[in-house]
């Protein structure tokens, strides 16, 4: 991949203990969204949700290379970024279930997952609105000077939206800390891409000089090194890059979509292929064949993911319903403005 | 005091506040030259930093200051025309309006959108547009549409500090109106109706740019025997709903003079208002004063034909008189 060969670039692996802290993480991540779809089928969940399985790689490399300064945006297949920058499942299931204790007081829910103190300004409803609102983000970053960088998530949906374009210029034109990781995963909602996207979606940022990897979404490693070099840039001044993850939804755009659609718009075979290149199976493999850990160890992480999930749906049951009438008063922070 | 225009009363409160607070900062289109002299010197001022010129990109623009107000800053943005808010009303209606309920009260959105508004320029259709009714059903947005320079300074300053995002409508062409501006810091509160007359015999409420020929009106009225209160709203999110009512309760009668188009405008609005909770106060039925449901022509004979002027505001009241004499 093209990149400035006269800037000093990271080329770092992932330390042992990162990557086992980084498996946990995405098999957190499966294992909370395995449940809500479970949930969602049940009739547990008020709304739908869009599953992230299959793509955890992407939102875990990239998230372990941030901290609670830095900030995300996010997509309507949330969760999985909300998880990997560090938001706590236990609120964000509660949020699904539409409960006063979720982490927006269930008034968001699962296309609205945020927690900005842990700098993830938030799941979103509109395809590319993360987008400007992480340059805005990476404006006032810049502004602070203190390093800090931002990080939009979005779909090759939404690389087809006009305000990519817009919001690549001014990040290019003000070199602004800000990446933009496109997670390639097949499908715009449910037309498959190669039916409503032309070219190559990177190819769209290097017109502006923007740096542009193309990755493969699925191999945890690789993200994370694409990402180590593209955080290292924005930290330092030397403006935004862009990673596009080449990877896979394995389950619909909505987990409801098989009660409406009349026909399938993709066949097993293609969905099974890709499962048998499932990222967190590449990496367990990598883990045990490398001997970074045991099958027992993994277990063990099996043992206490399971239990962090069964705990948060029973939390998120128990929770109470939001007060019916909270709502107006959220509107507003507060009348009128403070005194001088 | 100073005699000042609406437009460098504007400009003052921008300085004011720019010079007062570190994390203001001020971006869009032309800014560093502005077009409408709202923004001048700003950028020589404070630098390129807090005062930039940005990419013709709107779509982008309104998020951005979403963005950069989540992350502790006091954004300005400034979209020139209120048409162009269409251009990136998406940001708007589906974020800044919703962002602070959609996260359970996580954020607070410092925002302050300005654009100028409304016809009588022979800017044609577009450039001529008056979207505050729109704006107004956003419900997570504040509307102010001052009409002196006074309320626009104090208006500015009180939407700039505020916590919420404000649209900030500016009846400013030609640099608007000329009025005295005090001299003495001071904050024009949201949501409180201003008195530009006092009167006995029918509330007028106007709205920005209307204000002006309600007042004119008020004045031709005046010889003719009939005295017109002329209520000038200032901002129309938050409505100052009581102080028209308790108007109307000393009046009887309610004609609201608006630049909107007829369907839905904020006219329509403060009638149904007027009309579920001050009933009981009504001698005569209230009449709206608004634009035909049309695009604004660009010929001035056409324009001027559309726009309510203080000749039509005399002949709708004096109706109203009438009517509710017999």
């Amino acid at each position: 991949m093209p990149q400035d060969s006269d800037r000093t670039l990271p080329n770092r692996v992932p330390t042992n203990g990162q990557l086992l802290s980084m498996f946990e993480r995405m098999l957190t991540i499966r294992r909370f969204e395995e449940r809500l779809g479970e949930d969602f089928h049940a009739g547990k969940l008020p709304g739908g949700v869009h599953l992230y399985i299959g793509q955890e790689a992407v939102a875990v490399g990239v998230c372990a290379h941030l901290d609670d300064r830095d900030r995300i945006t996010s997509t309507h297949r949330g969760h999985g970024h909300f998880i990997a920058k560090g938001g706590d499942p236990k609120p964000m299931v509660a949020e699904i279930y539409g409960k006063r204790d979720g982490i927006c007081g269930g008034m968001g829910g699962s296309m609205h997952v945020a927690d900005v103190s842990k700098g993830i300004l938030g799941a979103n409803g509109i395809v590319a609105g993360g987008i400007p609102i992480a340059a805005g983000a990476a404006l006032a970053a810049q502004l602070d000077g203190n390093g800090r960088v931002v990080v939009c998530f979005f779909g090759d949906g939404a690389a087809n939206e006009g305000v990519l374009m817009e919001s690549m210029n001014i990040a290019a034109l003000w070199q602004l800390p800000l990446i933009f990781v496109c997670e390639h995963n097949g499908f715009s909602e449910f037309s498959p891409s190669d039916t409503v996207t032309a070219g190559e979606i990177r190819e769209r940022a290097r017109p502006f000089g923007m740096p542009a990897e193309l990755v493969d979404g699925n191999d945890l490693v690789a993200v994370w090194r694409a990402a180590d070099t593209a955080v290292d840039r924005a930290r330092t001044g030397q403006g935004p890059s862009f990673i596009e993850a080449a990877t896979y939804r394995i389950r619909g755009h909505l987990e409801a979509e098989a009660h409406f659609l009349s026909r399938s718009y993709r066949s097993e075979e293609e969905v099974e292929r890709w499962r048998r290149n499932d990222p967190i199976d590449r990496l367990s493999g990598h883990l045990l064949s490398s001997e970074i850990c045991s099958e027992a160890e993994i277990s063990a992480i099996e043992a206490k993911i399971g239990e962090a999930v069964e705990e948060a749906a029973a939390f998120a049951e128990a929770s109470d319903l939001p007060d019916a009438d909270r709502a107006p008063a959220l509107m507003f922070a507060g009348g009128p403005a403070e005194a001088a | 005091m100073a005699r000042k225009r609406l437009i460098q009363a504007i400009n003052d409160a921008l300085h004011e506040e720019m010079a007062r607070d570190p994390k203001v900062i001020l971006f869009g289109e032309d800014v560093e030259i502005s077009m409408f002299g709202d923004t001048a010197g700003l950028h020589e001022r404070f630098g390129p930093d807090r005062v930039r010129n940005t990419p013709i990109s709107e779509a982008s623009l309104t998020g951005m200051a979403v963005g950069a107000a989540t992350s502790g800053y006091r954004v300005v943005l400034h979209m020139m025309f209120a048409n162009f808010i269409y251009t990136g009303f998406d940001a708007i209606a589906n974020q800044m309006a919703k962002l602070r309920l959609m996260t359970g009260g996580q954020i607070e959105l410092p925002i302050t959108i300005v654009a100028g508004y409304g016809g009588g320029r022979s800017t044609a259709a577009q450039h001529s547009d008056t979207p505050y009714p729109l704006l107004m059903n956003l419900g997570g947005l504040n509307v102010a549409v001052p009409a002196t320079p006074r309320d626009a300074k104090g208006l500015m300053k009180t939407a700039i500090r505020g916590r919420d995002p404000t649209v900030f409508l500016e009846a400013g062409g030609r640099g608007g109106e000329s009025g005295e501006v005090p001299d003495e810091e001071y904050l024009t509160p949201f949501g409180e109706a201003a008195v530009g007359r006092e009167g006995t015999d029918v509330t007028i409420v106007a709205i920005g740019s209307m204000v002006r020929p309600a007042m004119r009106a008020a004045k031709q009225l005046d010889g003719q025997g009939i005295s017109a209160e002329v209520l000038d709203c200032r901002t129309l999110v938050p409505l100052d709903e009581d102080g028209i009512l308790r108007s109307v309760a000393k009046t009887g009668r309610l004609v609201v003079v608006d630049e909107a188009r007829d369907r839905c405008s904020a006219a329509s609005h403060i009638a149904a208002v007027v009309a579920e909770r001050g009933f009981a106060s009504l001698a005569a039925p209230i009449r709206r004063l608004t634009v035909p449901d049309t695009a604004m022509p660009y010929a001035p004979a056409a324009e001027k034909h559309l726009l309510p002027n203080p000749e039509k505001i005399v002949v709708a009241v004096s109706a109203l008189m009438a009517g509710s004499a017999n």
